[in-house]
C-alpha cells in the first residue's frame, strides 16, 4: 500500500523531472516543434474588429518520419526511470512493458543510441554503490539487447549515490533514488 | 538543533578556543570525561603592541581534538606563568592540573620571532620542589626531572598556527608517545546544490583541523574517492567530467593534473601502495568490478581478483605485499584479502550481514571497516590476528573511513539530519566529535601520510 503510493507519487514526479532534465536537449526541442505544428493546424475562431466572425481551417500536413519518431522519443523519455528493491539488481516485471517500448524503438531506429545510468540510494559504501549502480544498468541493458537492441546502441554508466533525485534520509526519498534511467541521445 | 548547540557550547565552554572562520568546525560529542587535564598557558609576549599570531589556542584544540586531553580554559587557572621558575605547582595541582605547558614569544629579527617554552610535570614538580637531585658521574647534579621538554624555535610572522601545531606534536609525542599529526591535511568531496550551482562537486584540501581550506578542483560532474600518494604531494581522485567515471592524479601545489584510466565502465576507488609507484583500483572493462594494479610509470595494468560478482575497495597493507578488499563472492559484501605474489584470497570477516570500505591501519595490525549489523551501517575496527572486532561509532549511514597516519584518529562520512557530514572517532571509541559543513555535503574524507 505504502510502496503502491510512493509509485503513484515517482509517476506523477517523473514528467516533471524528465522535462526539466531534457530542457537543453536538442531532440526534445525537436519534438516540442512538432507538437507546436500540430496546434496550428486546428482550427481557431476570431472576432474581427466589425464584429463579424470568422472561421479559418486547414488541412492536416502529413507527419513526417522524423516527427513521428521524435515524438515516440518524448512519449519515451516521459517514461524513463526504473526503479530497484534495496540492494537488488533484478528488473521488477511491472518494468518490463515500459521497458518493451523502449526495446521496439530502438529496434525500429538503429541509429538511436540510450546512455543506461545506474543509480543507488545513500545505504553502502559509495564504492560498493558505483558497482551495484552498474549492475542494476546492465541488468536493464541485458533486458534491451535480449528484446534485440544492438549492443551498439547501448552505454551503461554508473554514477552509484552520486547523484540522488531525492534528498534527505527517508524511505521513500532511498526508493526514489534506488533507479536506471534511460538517457537517449 | 540550536537548542542542542547552546546545550553543547555550555558544557564546553572552552569552544571559544577554536575562533576560527574556517568551513570546517568541530564539536566534541563524546569523550571529554575520560581525557587529561593539562594547562596550555598563554605564552608570555615581551614585544611591542599585539603579538603577531596565535599559539596557545591552537595548541588548546589540538590537544582537545586528539581526544587525550582537556585543556582548562585560562579562567580556571590559577596563575600565568611563562617558565618554569614562576610555577606555584601546587596551586596547579589542586586546580586539578597535572601538566602545564608554558611559554613566551620576543621578537627574532625582521618579521621573525623567537618562541621558547617549556613542558612541567607539576605533579613531580611538587615532590621535588623543582629542585630534583641526581648523582651524575659521583656528584649531585640538578636534574629538573620534572621539565619534560624544553625547546627554542625561531618562527616567521605567517606561520605561527603551523608551528603551534608543530608544537602540539612535541607535546603529544610527550605524554602519550605516540607521534603527533596536527600536521597533516584532509582531503574531501563537498556536494552543493546541484540546483543552485553549475559546479557544485568540488576536491578540497585543508589542514587536519578545516583550517586553509583550498579547492582542487570544481565540476558539473561527480567527484569521488580522493586517495594521497605517500608523499602527500599527490591526490588521486575520481572525476565524471566526461560522462564516465575516470581516475586522475593531482599535483596539489601546482595544478598539474594526469589523466590515469579512461576504461570502458568503471574507473573507481584509487589507492596508492606503500612505495607510491602503483595505484590499486577498480576497473568493470572486463565484465564487472575487479581489483586491477596499475604501474603508475610505465601504465601497465595488472588484474588481481577475478569474480563474477563485485570486487572493490582495495586498501594495500603497510608491506605493499597484500591488498585487503571488498567481495560479494561469498553471497553479501565481506572483506577479503589477496596476497600479490601468490593471488592467493582469504575472507577475513565474518560478523554481521556486511563489511565493507575497509583500511588497513598504519600499523598493519588490524583494520578499520563498515560493518553493517541489523541494518545499521557502522565504523568498526578488526584486529587481523585475533579477528575481534569492536563496532566505534552509532551515528548513521558511517561510511568512508580514513585513519589518521599515527593511528589515534578515524575520520568518516556519516547523515546528520539528512546531510553527508564529516565526523570522527578516536581508534579506541572513546572520543567522538562531528565535523558540521557550513554549506551542503561533506564526505569521502581521507587523512594525509605525516607531512613535513
Amino acid at each position: 500500500m505504502q510502496l503502491n503510493k510512493i509509485m503513484k507519487g515517482v509517476f506523477i514526479a517523473l514528467p516533471v523531472v524528465t522535462l526539466m532534465a531534457c530542457s537543453s536537449n536538442n531532440s526534445s526541442q525537436q519534438a516540442e516543434q512538432a507538437s507546436t505544428n500540430q496546434a496550428a493546424q486546428e482550427s481557431s475562431a476570431t472576432t474581427t474588429s466589425t464584429g463579424a466572425t470568422v472561421e479559418t481551417g486547414s488541412v492536416a500536413r502529413d507527419k513526417s518520419p522524423e516527427e513521428i519518431k521524435q515524438e515516440q522519443k518524448a512519449e519515451l523519455m516521459a517514461n524513463q526511470t526504473i526503479l530497484f528493491d534495496f540492494d537488488r539488481s533484478s528488473v521488477n516485471s511491472k518494468f518490463y512493458s515500459m521497458l518493451n517500448e523502449h526495446a521496439q524503438f530502438l529496434v525500429q531506429n538503429p541509429g538511436e543510441t540510450v546512455v543506461i545510468e545506474g543509480h543507488c540510494d545513500k545505504r553502502g559504501t559509495p564504492e560498493y554503490n558505483i558497482a551495484l549502480g552498474e549492475r542494476r544498468a546492465k541488468s536493464i541493458e541485458t533486458f534491451l539487447q535480449n528484446a534485440g537492441v544492438s549492443r551498439s546502441q547501448i552505454r551503461v554508466v554508473s554514477f552509484g549515490e552520486e547523484k540522488p533525485v531525492a534528498m534527505g534520509d527517508t524511505e521513500s526519498a532511498f526508493a526514489q533514488n534506488r533507479r536506471a534511467v534511460l538517457v537517449y541521445q | 538543533m540550536f537548542k542542542n548547540l547552546y546545550r553543547l557550547l555550555m558544557l564546553t565552554p572552552l569552544l571559544f578556543a577554536f575562533n576560527s572562520y574556517a568551513a570546517l568546525e568541530i564539536v566534541i560529542t563524546e569523550g571529554i570525561d575520560s581525557a587529561k587535564p593539562i594547562a596550555v598557558v598563554p605564552f608570555k609576549w615581551k614585544g611591542d603592541g599585539v603579538m603577531p599570531g596565535e599559539l596557545a589556542s591552537v595548541i588548546s584544540a589540538d590537544l582537545r581534538r586528539s581526544g587525550k586531553f582537556n585543556p582548562i580554559g585560562q579562567s580556571s587557572m590559577p596563575q600565568l606563568p611563562s617558565v618554569d621558575a614562576e610555577v606555584d605547582y601546587a596551586a596547579w595541582a589542586s586546580a586539578g592540573v597535572e601538566v602545564i605547558l608554558v611559554g613566551s614569544v620576543e621578537p627574532y629579527s625582521i618579521n621573525r620571532y623567537l618562541v621558547t617554552f617549556e613542558l612541567i610535570d607539576v605533579l613531580r614538580g611538587q615532590i621535588t620542589g623543582g629542585n630534583a637531585r641526581v648523582l651524575s658521574a659521583g656528584k649531585l647534579v640538578d636534574a629538573k626531572d620534572h621539565v619534560l621538554d624544553t625547546r627554542q624555535i625561531v618562527v616567521d610572522g605567517n606561520r605561527f598556527r603551523r608551528h603551534a601545531h608543530y608544537i602540539s606534536d612535541i607535546v603529544f609525542e610527550e605524554l602519550t608517545g605516540i607521534k603527533g599529526a596536527f600536521r597533516t591535511r584532509i582531503a574531501y568531496i563537498t556536494v552543493k546544490d546541484r540546483n543552485k550551482y553549475e559546479t557544485p562537486y568540488q576536491l578540497i584540501v585543508a589542514d587536519y583541523d578545516g583550517e586553509n581550506e583550498s579547492v582542487l578542483l570544481r565540476s558539473s560532474e561527480p567527484l569521488m574517492s580522493p586517495a594521497w600518494s605517500p608523499d602527500g604531494n599527490k591526490l588521486a581522485y575520481v572525476s565524471f567530467e566526461n560522462g564516465n567515471s575516470q581516475i586522475f592524479m593531482q599535483d596539489i601545489y601546482s595544478k598539474s593534473r594526469t589523466e590515469l584510466t579512461n576504461f570502458p565502465g568503471i574507473n573507481g576507488s584509487p589507492a596508492f601502495s606503500p612505495d607510491g609507484r602503483q595505484l590499486a583500483m577498480v576497473l568493470s572493462k572486463d565484465g564487472n568490478a575487479e581489483i586491477y594494479v596499475l604501474d603508475i610509470a610505465s601504465r601497465q595494468i595488472k588484474r588481481m581478483t577475478r569474480n563474477k560478482n563485485i570486487d572493490t575497495e582495495p586498501s594495500w597493507t603497510p608491506d605493499g605485499k597484500s591488498i585487503i578488499f571488498t567481495s560479494e563472492r561469498g553471497g553479501k559484501p565481506q572483506i577479503y584479502r589477496v596476497n600479490l605474489a601468490s593471488g592467493k584470497v582469504r575472507r577475513l570477516t565474518f560478523e554481521g550481514e556486511m563489511n565493507l570500505g575497509a583500511t588497513v591501519t598504519p600499523n598493519g595490525q588490524e583494520m578499520v571497516l563498515v560493518n553493517r549489523t541489523r541494518g545499521n551501517y557502522h565504523i568498526a575496527r578488526q584486529d587481523f590476528k585475533t579477528n575481534a572486532m569492536q563496532v566505534l561509532t552509532k551515528t548513521f549511514l558511517d561510511e568512508s573511513p580514513s585513519v589518521a597516519p599515527n593511528g589515534a584518529m578515524i575520520i568518516y562520512s556519516r547523515l546528520h539530519q539528512g546531510q553527508q557530514v564529516l565526523s570522527l572517532v578516536s581508534l579506541d571509541g572513546r572520543f567522538k566529535a562531528r565535523i558540521p559543513a557550513a554549506e551542503g555535503e561533506v564526505k569521502s574524507p581521507s587523512w594525509s601520510p605525516f607531512l613535513l
